[in-house]
């Protein structure tokens, strides 16, 4: 029997409308914890704000509220805080840049040891802090296997010092230490790091990695993934208005975008193995992601498209054929 | 109980009795002993109900602590020399957060050129991240002053550094009376946090502060660490009583009373520096000592007291400012300088990466800061020719090496000259 599948007009993608009752994705209840709440001074659009909503929220239903909170220095820190005000409606703590994940391990040993394991505990961080400075740290907690869900929001570059270039910077992508400047503008090609397949590395229980395109999605990742005792790792990618040089309006259709191009690949693997990828329905070119940022406008200059182009291209295409992406 | 047993077993097994609850192990020489300890008594249950993480860094160990701390854990890590700098973001934000952590630091000095022996340079480095200092003097005192250590923590809320000499206490076999369980949960009651992550009381802890609170925020680290004084007095008289021996406090007086010179030095040299005292007293000279055994916060008014009636002081400083001098004696001076007749101050730099500081120097060096003192730090048992033969070398050539590397060569051509004049005269 064949199986239907219903999509949304336009978008093409599973909306609220055409899924059962129990799969609704819900914005507003009286049960929902708020970890998050509004206030905070993020830009207007943006996706990091969004997802750590979405994913603590998850964390938090997931745990009975019974949760502690460790965040990275970063955007995520600095526009929740703007102390006496705070949006954490948890217990939540900012050590360093580069230590979340090390922190949160030591939370999590106090819970184990004064008696309140019930307690879970999450550390979250941006790109910088996770994929570099905090990749030593990140690490070591991964390879002990502590009691920790690492949830890094992924903007693909140093946002909140001014937008410069981190090591999950996609290549040619314009950045303030990496200017749209001389014979190879932008980010260089053949650089960088995908943190989520050197968790996988690690063989720790659960790694997944998400999108705020599909919140949907990204709660049910969250949700498995505190089902889940020991190290665990969500890569969220979340657009920036700011530093992608994007209309604020646009966070959503980028993320979905990078999906649909295969650029950023979406899935799921449990101690060591990939169990589950998102498929693409009808992949996208990627000049349509680029077009739609700034970062990448010295690939179109002068209505004319950059070689370069067709590399990344080519990077989407390996993600495609490396990951069994496409829908068949 | 009394036992012969080496330095870092002892505080191992003292801590232990501290019952932490969270101990975070990297290893690194010459603390290493010490948190191998800790994890043979938590692997063989003596110390129960605690987490014993291997970290894979000093700044993961000290990360781990502030987590656990801030959680509401007894926490505890070690560290030593590169160790304590690889970490040195976490110890300042330790400290400002407030987080009553303990940690030992084995003392060694800090390279290049990389050298795993004993000094102060690692402690004086971080002399100004806000952690309490204290300098043990003997094994005993190693030992008893964790038990210090983590009261005092707690109390203040502050995190406190036991400086340990590597090497000449960490790996000495020395007799240290071991206290008994029930006399250290006695002195040290059950960790209660003044701030915690609790999800039944949500807060947030480690937010911006900016030009509008920051300076009162800083204040309050300051005006912590001056309520230490008395606190630190009180604590050691308090295991005085209960203990029975002396250990801790702000500092302690040698003959110094009526001293014409008083030294001022701190951790395991004062021993020698005892002894030195007996013999010129013997011979007729008027030599004393203080023993600084809290160098953070520095104890300004009690040296002042102690001090106020020499003629002469002698700072002993087992680490280098290179720009400075004595980073010790800078402070010495900086709190005698307004006493209405102020001792004149004589800075030595003795002691680095380990040299042994022998009680014929100290002779030499004590009468000579009474008959000829000197301007300026001096650099106890220089090897004055090397360095004069390596300036000259340097002076002839610009691409003339690395330093550390032409000093072992001089110095081997040197031996081997030497070897050849005594193999010549035996002949």
């Amino acid at each position: 029997m064949q199986k239907l599948k219903f999509y949304q007009k336009g978008t093409l993608t599973v909306g609220n409308r055409l899924v059962d009752e129990a799969s609704h994705n819900v914005q507003a209840s009286q049960e929902r914890s708020n970890s998050l709440t509004c206030g905070h001074r993020a830009c207007q659009g943006c996706g990091e704000a969004l997802g750590a909503r979405y994913a603590i929220d998850a964390a938090m239903r997931a745990a009975g509220k019974q949760l502690i909170a460790v965040n990275a220095t970063g955007c995520l820190e600095v526009f929740t805080t703007p102390y006496p005000e705070t949006s954490w409606q948890m217990p939540w703590m900012h050590s360093l840049f580069g230590n979340a994940a090390a922190v949160a391990t030591g939370a999590a040993a106090a819970m184990r040891v004064t008696g309140k394991s019930t307690t879970r505990v999450v550390a979250q961080g941006g790109d910088g802090g996770t994929t570099d400075i905090g990749f030593g740290c990140l690490s070591g907690m991964f390879e002990r296997n502590d009691d920790v869900l690492y949830i890094c929001y992924d903007n693909e570059g140093y946002m909140n010092t001014g937008v410069q270039r981190s090591s999950a910077t996609p290549p040619a992508a314009r950045t303030a230490t990496t200017p749209a400047i001389g014979a190879q503008p932008g980010n260089v090609f053949g650089t960088g790091k995908f943190v989520p397949k050197i968790a996988v590395a690690h063989d720790i229980p659960y790694v997944a990695t998400a999108s705020v395109a599909d919140l949907h999605d990204l709660e049910a990742k969250v949700t498995k993934a505190m089902a889940f005792h020991g190290a665990r790792y969500i890569q969220i990618n979340v657009p920036c208005p700011l530093g992608w040089g994007a209309a604020s309006h646009d966070t959503i259709r980028l993320a979905r975008l990078a999906i649909e191009t295969g650029l950023f690949p979406i899935f799921e693997a449990e101690y060591g193995r990939i169990t589950q990828v998102r498929r693409i329905r009808r992949p996208k070119p990627v000049a349509e992601y680029l077009k739609l940022q700034r970062r990448y406008a010295h690939l179109f200059r002068d209505g004319v498209e950059d070689p370069r182009v067709a590399r990344i291209q080519a990077i989407a295409d390996r993600h495609i054929d490396e990951y069994g992406l496409l829908e068949t | 109980m009394l036992e012969q047993i080496e330095g870092s077993k002892a505080m191992a097994r003292v801590i232990a009795l501290c019952r932490p609850q969270v101990i975070c192990a990297y290893p690194i020489t010459p603390q290493t002993h010490i948190v191998e300890g800790l994890g043979d008594l938590v692997r063989e249950g003596a110390l129960e109900t605690c987490e014993f993480i291997n970290v894979e860094s000093e700044f993961a160990a000290l990360s781990v602590a502030i987590g656990s701390s801030a959680a509401g854990a007894r926490s505890y890590t070690a560290t030593a020399s590169q160790g304590l700098l690889f970490m040195a973001e976490a110890v300042y934000n330790a400290a400002g957060l407030g987080l009553p952590i303990v940690m030992t630091l084995g003392n060694r000095a800090i390279g290049a050129p990389i050298n795993i022996w004993n000094d102060h340079s690692d402690a004086m480095a971080l002399r100004e991240s806000g952690w309490v200092q204290l300098f043990a003097e003997t094994n005993q005192e190693a030992a008893d002053l964790h038990v210090i250590a983590f009261r005092l923590a707690e109390e203040l809320s502050v995190p406190v550094m036991v400086c340990v000499d590597g090497f000449i206490l960490t790996h000495a076999m020395e007799r240290v009376d071991i206290p008994t369980q029930q006399d250290v949960d006695a002195y040290l009651p059950p960790y209660e946090p003044v701030q915690v992550l609790d999800p039944a009381d949500p807060i947030s802890i480690g937010a911006m502060v900016g030009p509008d609170a920051f300076t009162e925020v800083r204040y309050l680290q300051y005006y912590k660490q001056h309520t230490a004084f008395d606190l630190i007095a009180d604590l050691a008289a308090e295991f005085a009583e209960r203990f029975g021996r002396a250990s801790g406090g702000l500092l302690r007086q040698y003959r110094s009373a009526d001293a014409e010179l008083v030294v001022v030095a701190m951790g395991s040299v004062n021993g020698t520096i005892k002894d030195v005292i007996d013999e010129m007293r013997g011979e007729g000279l008027s030599v004393g000592l203080v023993t600084l055994v809290t160098f953070r916060p520095f104890p300004t008014a009690a040296l002042q007291q102690a001090l106020a009636q020499a003629r002469h002081v002698l700072v002993i400083d087992r680490s280098l400012d290179p720009g400075m001098g004595g980073p010790l004696a800078s402070n010495v001076d900086l709190a005698l300088r307004n006493l209405a007749s102020p001792p004149a101050i004589h800075s030595a730099i003795a002691g680095l990466g380990g040299r042994p500081v022998t009680k014929a120097s100290l002779h030499r060096l004590f009468r000579q800061a009474m008959t000829e003192p000197w301007e300026g730090p001096h650099f106890l048992d220089l090897n004055e020719r090397v360095v004069g033969r390596e300036l000259h070398r340097r002076g002839k050539a610009r691409r003339s090496g690395p330093a550390a590397e032409s000093i072992l060569k001089i110095l081997e051509t040197e031996r081997a000259a030497a070897f050849q004049a005594r193999s010549e005269t035996a002949k």
